[in-house]
């Protein structure tokens, strides 16, 4: 075999994996325009998640774009009943629970596709094969409301949320619904074990769902303080003058990466190419942090000044591969100490 | 026509029984049962689930069994009026209630206790809350504010059926009203306020999205709540379908023995119009009848439906209306949410088409029942009723074991949820095609075929323009038991497939209260529009 011929071979074979990015072309937009739509899953808050759909929209007026919310284990529950069932609904998915993506690529479901900013992209933040990138990050955060609770009260950190002082003034999110707050609920149980849940769950916790809902409360002053919540939310409230605070946990906080990637079996395959080369441009990544309070991982994005830039926040790094084996095991146990 | 009830009914059921008795290689297993009555996480649900139920049946009769003796018996002013409100929280799905009672009675944020706080002069916190609806209490109660009508109807009904002589008499021979009503009124309704208490209790206990909204957050579950986290990835269906099983013998057992009690008490029903209802003159009871009414109706329309438009109207929900208006809610839901279109849409084909279908078979299965015309007409009353003893979300489970596996492939599409529909409501619309039915009496089209007309000639000529407003109201109950179904819905759809319910049910595990309002709001008004355009249709054709 010549050395040509050996490259053409290595190009195909990293064309079909997907590890090239492959541009947006007037003939895959013409594709997409044909199929007309393209179904979008996604665990991010629904009006971040309709904010960039109309973004979307303006540019491509010719492709539908639905937006199917729910929480990223909701999201996995759903997409595992229906494929189950034989039923090709989703095109594009979006998870903050980054386990996800290993489960569906061992499954096979999934389909390798580069979106060409995902390129840039440092390398942990994306799947060596092309199968999924980093869409999003953020932090898994604690806060507190500013009418309920005076700044040098606030808690510092999770240890200091067993002070008798905080009963029935806490609310958490749920790991069985939620990624991030699986992800942050594994990490803390790293860091302090899960003694730390049994007593915290003595407090009287209110117990939601969503990690953007979580914020709700607090902002609502239903609930004092927050045990994990979406920075993004937080930071979306702020902006809305909500009376609320962000903590950094002085035990550190969780970071919680949110790929996204393209089923195999998607019912709309170039539209939903389409739709994910926008959602990693640099365009749809900065209305995602300024609009959406999200961190991104694309190097071309600014942090708005008023935020805590990352390198100065301690942060518990995810690990998908380590949660993996253990995530029935995390939610039935948590599900023990606190409720549904 | 036994058949396809069988079908329709016992399929789902055998698809439950044998997925409990089986494990994950399909083997004869025991295993789920002895997880079932083992297990704390079990024991507990079905716990709360009794005592909820049965406290929400006496707080129903508590309520509405003097409300329908005033409505029935007095002179209490504005009854018409008062009518309306019930039919109002009649019609009010119960998780919306719900929903409307996050905003009201939340320790903290909700404004009931807000006012509370404002009234003691303190913070939130600083105090015991007034209401705390994130409890096992607060779900009771707000089950109650909806289920309180099903009770109230059967009194009423009971009472407007018994002619008014007997209580005359008693009246004639010097005993005082209050003596009349225990002793000659209270036996003869005895029937209906069992029958009212069974039906809060079986409402009350199938139940999904009040105790889901009200009583996860404080960490309580339902046998209703833990079936559906059963459900989620992986699914247990074997366990979910065996903890579906006490559920289904409490109902059987309770529904046994009060066919034994109605049997024994059982009267005719006297057709045509009585001589006129005796009014019992109220005098100074009039301010604490009234005063009951205004606090019923105040909790479960007055304040909710307030609560809904006030939240729908502004961009924070717990903060002071001032600076706060906006129609954001709105924009967003009828202009940005994708779902919106879709499940209105949905919604609207799902609850016409299994009113419609619902209407026509429950129609003919009651002629032929009653008038016992084909085999097996026991085994078609019987079919008719069986889905009353299944909870909405046992029967999904059923459905969507049964009907994600050849020959019917039906998971992902309407069909599916048009089916869990017309079963769930069959009950309700065989129970009011019946009641009609059996007003009319067989005398009537006997008498009419001895005059020669045929069978077909009699039903249309004598039955049918009798029964006619109760089909009406046939399909106006189960369009409505159709628009407000989340239970079984919850589990049966898929992004396409997604109902107003649980559009509602996902935005408020985001807590976006804001669309929630707005979307409960347009739910109601379809509702009360088609209501209002059954009730003209039926006026308009009264002699």
């Amino acid at each position: 075999m010549s050395k040509a011929r050996r490259a053409v071979a290595a190009l195909a074979a990293m064309v079909a994996t997907g590890a090239v990015a492959q541009e947006t072309t007037p003939a895959m937009v013409a594709a997409a325009e044909k199929e007309g739509k393209v179904v979008w899953y996604t665990s991010v808050d629904v009006k971040v998640a309709e904010g960039l759909a109309k973004v979307f929209r303006e540019q491509y007026p010719k492709i539908q774009l639905d937006v199917e919310r729910s929480g990223s284990e909701r999201v996995f529950q759903r997409i595992n009943q229906e494929y189950q069932a034989n039923i090709k609904n989703v095109d594009v998915v979006n998870s903050s629970d980054a386990s996800h993506f290993m489960f569906w690529k061992q499954q096979k479901w999934l389909a390798a596709h580069t979106p060409p900013d995902a390129q840039k992209f440092a390398s942990q933040y994306r799947d060596p094969e092309g199968f999924y990138h980093v869409w999003r990050a953020t932090l898994c955060v604690m806060g507190y409301n500013t009418n309920l609770v005076k700044d040098a009260e606030a808690p510092r950190g999770y240890a200091d949320l067993l002070d008798p002082k905080w009963k029935g003034k806490l609310t958490k999110s749920h790991p069985s619904y939620s990624g991030t707050s699986l992800t942050g609920t594994f990490a803390i149980t790293k860091a302090l074990g899960w003694d730390y849940l049994d007593k915290l769950s003595k407090q009287g916790v209110q117990q939601l769902q969503s990690t953007t809902a979580t914020p709700k409360s607090i902002a609502s002053g239903e609930r004092a303080v927050m045990v994990d919540g979406n920075e993004y939310n937080m930071f979306i409230e702020i902006d809305a003058k909500s009376p609320v605070k962000v903590i950094y946990a002085s035990e550190g906080t969780p970071f919680v990466t949110s790929p996204t990637a393209i089923f195999s079996g998607a019912p709309h395959p170039n539209a939903a190419r389409v739709l994910q080369n926008f959602l990693y441009t640099a365009k749809a990544q900065q209305l995602l942090v300024d609009a959406g309070g999200a961190r991104s991982v694309h190097p071309d994005v600014k942090e708005p000044a008023n935020r805590t830039p990352l390198k100065d926040i301690k942060l518990l790094p995810d690990d998908p591969a380590g949660m993996l084996p253990q995530i029935a095991e995390i939610k039935k146990k948590y599900t023990a100490l606190f409720g549904n | 026509m036994v058949a396809l009830l069988a079908v329709l009914v016992l399929l789902p059921m055998y698809w439950l029984l044998v997925t409990s008795l089986r494990d994950d290689a399909r083997a004869f297993t025991l295993e789920h049962y002895k997880h079932l009555f083992v297990d704390p996480a079990f024991v507990k649900p079905l716990v709360t689930t009794l005592w909820t139920s049965a406290a929400v049946g006496i707080l129903c009769l508590a309520a509405a069994a003097p409300m329908a003796y005033l409505v029935a018996r007095t002179d209490l002013p504005g009854k018409r009026f008062l009518r309306i409100l019930i039919l109002a929280s009649f019609v009010t799905p119960p998780f919306l209630g719900a929903f409307a009672w996050v905003l009201l009675g939340g320790p903290n944020a909700g404004l009931v206790n807000q006012w509370w706080y404002a009234l003691l002069g303190v913070k939130p916190f600083e105090a015991a809350p007034l209401i705390n609806i994130f409890s096992a209490w607060g779900m009771v109660f707000v089950m109650a504010l909806y289920t309180f009508p099903y009770v109230f109807t059967f009194v009423t009904n009971s009472l407007e059926m018994i002619p008014s002589e007997l209580e005359e008499a008693s009246a004639i021979f010097g005993a005082r009203p209050v003596a009349t009503a225990m002793n000659i009124t209270l036996p003869l309704v005895m029937p209906a306020l069992l029958a009212g208490f069974l039906v809060a209790f079986l409402q009350s206990m199938t139940l999904f999205g009040t105790p889901a909204i009200l009583a996860l957050p404080a960490g309580v579950d339902t046998m209703t709540t833990k079936i559906w986290s059963l459900f989620q990835f992986p699914p247990q269906p074997g366990l979910a379908a065996a903890a579906s099983l006490p559920l289904l013998l409490i109902t059987v057992a309770l529904l046994r023995a009060q066919t034994a009690i109605m049997g024994r008490r059982g009267y005719s029903i006297v057709g045509g119009k009585s001589t006129g209802i005796r009014t019992v003159k109220l005098g100074w009871w009039k301010v604490p009848a009234l005063a009951l009414f205004a606090f019923v109706l105040g909790c479960s329309i007055v304040l909710p439906y307030g609560v809904l438009a006030r939240t729908a109207l502004v961009k924070n929900w717990s903060a002071p209306m001032a600076g706060n208006f906006s129609l954001e809610h709105w924009r967003f839901v009828f202009l940005e949410f994708s779902q919106t279109k879709v499940a209105l849409a949905n919604t609207f084909i799902l609850g016409a088409s299994a009113a419609t279908a619902g209407t026509l078979l429950v129609v003919v299965i009651g002629y032929l029942s009653l008038r016992k015309l084909v085999w097996g007409h026991r085994y078609l009353a019987f079919l008719a009723t069986a889905p009353v003893a299944i909870p909405g979300i046992v029967l999904a489970v059923g459905l969507f074991i049964a009907y994600t596996q050849p020959p019917f492939v039906l998971y992902g599409t309407l069909a599916i949820i048009f089916l869990a529909y017309l079963t769930k409501e069959l009950p309700v619309g065989y129970q009011q095609v019946a009641a009609s039915m059996k007003a009319v009496h067989p005398e009537l089209e006997e008498a009419s075929r001895i005059f020669g007309a045929t069978r077909l000639r009699a039903l249309f000529d004598i039955t049918a323009p009798l029964i006619r407003n109760g089909v009406i109201a046939t399909w106006i109950l189960i369009f409505i038991g159709s628009i407000r179904e989340l239970s079984a819905t919850i589990l049966l759809f898929t992004a396409n497939t997604k109902t107003i319910s649980v559009t509602m049910f996902d935005l408020r595990e985001s807590n976006d209260w804001g669309p929630i309002a707005v979307l409960s709001l347009t739910m109601l008004a379809i509702t009360f529009v088609m209501v209002a355009a059954v009730n003209y249709f039926t006026d308009r054709r009264k002699p």
